[in-house]
Order: C-alpha cells, then structure tokens, then sequence
C-alpha cells in the first residue's frame, strides 16, 4: 500500500530551517531518512516523490465559495505544528509504515500523520 | 444433532477463525461478516433437509467464500480489484484445505488491539469479530446505545480495511506492548461479565466465560508466553470463587467471609499450574502478579487462612509495576489484614495524601470505613460508609455497605 508521511512540524523545527548553525543537522536528519527509504526501496517511485515545505508564515490558503474566491493569509489551520513536508511510501501495512514514521526526523520533535493514499498509481 | 446445535457449535468453535481466514488478505472484516452471516443462514436452511456435514466448518467456509466472490461480483467496482479478490479466495481455499490451515485468529486479535484502533472500542470489537457477538449484544453489556456500539464498530472495521492494518503478528521487538493491548481488551471484557456475578442480566451472561474462552485461543497459539498464561491463570481464579460471592438471598460477600466449601477446587487447581508453567519462563509481569495474588487468597481453601505476607508483597510489587493508586490501596487493605487496623489505615491516610483520585474511588471510602469501625471511630466509620455507597451502582454491594453502615 502507498501512504503519506504527513510531517508537522513545531515553531522550532521551522526555526531550525534557518538557523546556520542548526540546519545542517536539521538536513542531514533528513536526507539519512530518505537515503533509507531509497536504500529499502520504500521511497515511492512512480510519483513526484514528496516535497518539505516553507515555513507556515509563507502560507496562503484560499476557498472558493458561491463563485467568489476568498483569500486569506496564513495555514489553513492555526495549531502548534504545522505541516512541514510529505514522504511517500511504498509498504506492505500499516505496521510498516509506522516504523518508517517512527524514524523519520520530526517524528521526535512534532509529529507525523500517517494516511493511506486515495489513488496509488498503477503497477 | 440438529442443525441449530451443530451451527452452534461451529459457530463457538469456529466463527473468529473462519472470518479471520476470509478477511486475512483483503482485510475486509465487514464483507468476510455478512458473508459469514449468510453462510450461516444457509446451514441452518440446508443441514436439517440432510446430514449435518463432516466438517462444518470447511462447508461453512465454501458457503462463505462463494458469498464473498458474488458480493465482489455484485460491486464490479473495479475488474482488476475483482480479479484480484478471486485470486487471493484461491489461495485462501488452498490454505484451508492444507492439513496444517493456519489459525489467524491471533493476527485478528492483535489488529483488534492495535494501537490504531480507538483503545475504547478495542474489546467490543474482539467479541464481535473473535466470538460473532451482535453489536446489540455487545451495547447492552457495555451500557451504551446500540446505535452507538454500532457506528463504534463500523468505524474501527473500516479503519482496518482502509488504514492497512495488517493481521500480522508483529515482529518480536513489538511484542509487549502489542501483546499488553490484547490482554488488556480480553480483560476488560472479563471485567463486564464479572460485575454480573449471578448471571442475571441475560446480555452480559457468560462474557467472563467467553474472556475465558479468548485467553484459551491466544495460551494456545503462543503457549510459552508467560503473560497470556498469567491472564488465563487471574481469570480462573476468580471464576473459581464466583459460586461463593452472593449469598442465597442474593447479598453480597466479601472475599474473607466467602464460604471456601463452594470454590470450585478444579479451576483453582489449573490456574495454579498454569501460573508455574508461566514461572517458568522468569519474566513476571502484571498479570502473573495478579494471579499469584489470587493464589495466595486461595491458600485459605487448603490452610484455613489467606498468605497475608505474600499479598502484601505482591501487591507492592504490583504497585511497583504498573503505579497503580489502586493496587496501592489493596496494598494497604492486605497490611491492614497482617499488621492490624491502625498500620493499614495509616497507610491508606499516607496513599489518600499522594493519590487525590482515590477519594473517587468506592473501595477506598469501604476500606476506610472498615477500619474506622474496627479503630471504633464510629462517626467516621458512618461518613466513610455514606460516600461509599454514594459512588457504588451494583445494588448487592449497597445493600452489603448500608447493612454495615447501620450495625455500627
């Protein structure tokens, strides 16, 4: 089955992003992440991938409603931590998919959602 | 045996095992369930006309499988999903028809329990899809409403279908804490069978029997695992002592003053060999404590008088464990017992100190009141005996406590 990691993140996370002395280590967290899902060829292939992503101040979040578009600034919603990145992934259960969650990064600052994806692509 | 018996039969024996193989691979608790219902319809049209078959369970298994493949038909949701639901029906039937057909009913359990799974609907979920219960069944023992139950169940069965939990057996490294959410399920469904101790309220009758029956499946299919042994032990034991906890008239009698005569000797006798081949294994946890606790109270059958000495241990090491307030306060009953009233209430003063929710909590206000009675500080006795009964909903126990209260 095919789920995403959905990765939330905390205010520190996101100030770890851009903090020198800091994201090196914020990076290389991740980048071993993904090295391991590629080495276990868990990391979904036949999708763009996943994508981290800016920090919750850069967010924009739109509704269509009755045919006029309404705009607002910020995350759809406001809680402590916020969706920081998605990981795709290829595994046989849900068990599998916890233990990669279980070693992904923010697993042990934020927090990471686990949801089967709707439509895996074909084989 | 007619039919209505022998559907019976394999239904006891058979139903968890039988939804477990239909629904291991597709995951699909709730068509493998109506399939399985129809399966059981049609015996119940079909044995009286004939024989009963030889093997129930593998005709009930065919009738199931065959509804399953026309249930799939009828959806035609997708002809790739559908190829695929025959294939994995092929392999099934392969597999039950193989002399050694794996018992995946242990898999189902551990994806009852499984941490995914809202903890409060865990139980409910193992009678139904281990035992067959109707979600009725279940809400009238659990006191909600049976629409409630029902939604509960629904729910937690698509989570399982849609979130991918598989009906693996996790992996060694997992084992405990995996293994402590299917204990703790059956237990709790123990729990409601046991606060029905007469058996009077038809709906929860013989759920302790069945949390009995749902150890015995899981001893069986992991037979060295001490803490399964530990759980099947504890139950016995109490199960021996249910004949003594009513009197005639239907009041309430606590443990010390049940009469040992109406124990059942024989459940007693396999608890206690099931709690040594668990001590075997030397890894104790909570359930073999709390069995060996209910085995030091079943020495007073043999020797006239409980092991006072090794409950107090026990239940501190139980305390230790687990950081139960509540297994403090039976702590501080069995000093009580051993070194006299005033050591134990000054030990349940000590624990009310550090522990604020026991004053919640019905056994800590009758503990309390029994030992004011016996220091004989009788007004205190009384209040204690009041709030007690204000926090206790089984009618034998109240009438037990005001009984007390009034002969102060």
């Amino acid at each position: 089955m095919q789920y995403a990691l959905l990765l939330f993140e905390t205010a520190d996370d996101f100030a770890r992003r851009e903090d020198p002395q800091r994201q090196i280590a914020y990076r290389a967290a991740h980048a071993e992440f993904l090295a391991a899902l590629k080495e276990a060829g868990v990391a979904a292939q036949s999708v763009v991938g996943g994508a981290g992503l800016e920090a919750p101040h850069t967010a924009t979040t739109l509704r269509k409603r009755g045919g006029s578009r309404q705009v607002v600034d910020g995350p759809y919603s406001d809680i402590k931590e916020q969706m920081g990145g998605i990981y795709l992934i290829e595994v046989a259960n849900l068990d599998a998919a916890l233990a990669w969650a279980e070693r992904c990064p923010t697993a042990s600052t934020g927090a990471v959602e686990i949801r089967p994806t709707r439509y895996p692509p074909p084989n | 045996m007619n039919a209505a018996a022998a559907a019976e039969r394999v239904a006891r024996e058979s139903y968890g095992r039988l939804l477990a193989s239909l629904s291991a691979r597709t995951r699909d608790v709730a068509a493998a369930e109506d399939a399985l219902a129809e399966a059981f319809a049609a015996a119940l049209r079909a044995w009286p006309r004939g024989d009963v078959p030889d093997n129930p369970e593998a005709w009930l298994f065919a009738a199931a499988k065959r509804k399953l493949i026309d249930a799939a038909r009828r959806r035609r949701t997708a002809s790739d999903g559908e190829a695929q639901i025959l294939l994995d029906i092929e392999e099934l039937e392969a597999l039950m028809t193989a002399r050694d057909a794996p018992d995946r009913r242990l898999g189902l359990m551990f994806a009852c329990a499984h941490p995914a799974i809202e903890e409060g609907v865990r139980t409910p979920l193992m009678l139904q899809v281990v035992l067959g219960f109707s979600a009725e069944r279940i809400a009238a023992a659990f006191l909600v409403e049976p629409s409630a139950m029902s939604q509960r169940l629904v729910r937690s069965k698509k989570k399982i279908r849609d979130a991918g939990i598989g009906f693996d057996i996790p992996e060694p490294a997992e084992w405990r804490a995996r293994f402590g959410a299917v204990l703790e399920a059956i237990y709790a469904a123990y729990g409601v069978g046991w606060s029905d101790p007469l058996g009077a309220d038809p709906e929860r009758r013989g759920l302790a029997e069945e949390a009995v029956w749902l150890a015995r499946v899981l001893v069986a299919q992991v037979p060295g695992e001490p803490e399964p042994l530990g759980l099947l032990s504890l139950m016995l034991h109490l199960e021996a002592r249910r004949p003594a906890r009513r009197d005639r008239d239907g009041r309430f009698v606590p443990l010390d003053e049940q009469d040992v005569g109406l124990w059942r000797r024989d459940m007693i006798g396999e608890a206690e060999t099931l709690l040594r081949t668990a001590s075997k294994a030397q890894r104790p946890g909570r359930y073999q404590l709390e069995a060996a606790i209910q085995s030091a109270h079943a020495t007073r059958a043999w020797r006239g008088v409980a092991d006072w000495d090794a409950i107090v241990l026990l239940y501190l090491a139980l305390s230790e464990l687990t950081g139960s307030p509540v297994a403090r306060l039976n702590a501080a009953a069995a000093i009580a017992r051993r070194d006299g009233p005033e050591a134990g209430l000054a030990a349940v003063e000590d624990l009310a100190a550090n522990y604020g929710v026991l004053r919640d909590y019905q056994p800590y206000w009758a503990l309390c009141a029994e030992l004011c009675a016996r220091l004989g500080r009788v007004e205190a006795a009384r209040v204690a005996y009041d709030e007690a009964i204000l926090r206790e909903t089984d009618a034998a126990v109240i009438g037990f406590l005001r009984a007390r209260r009034d002969s102060l």
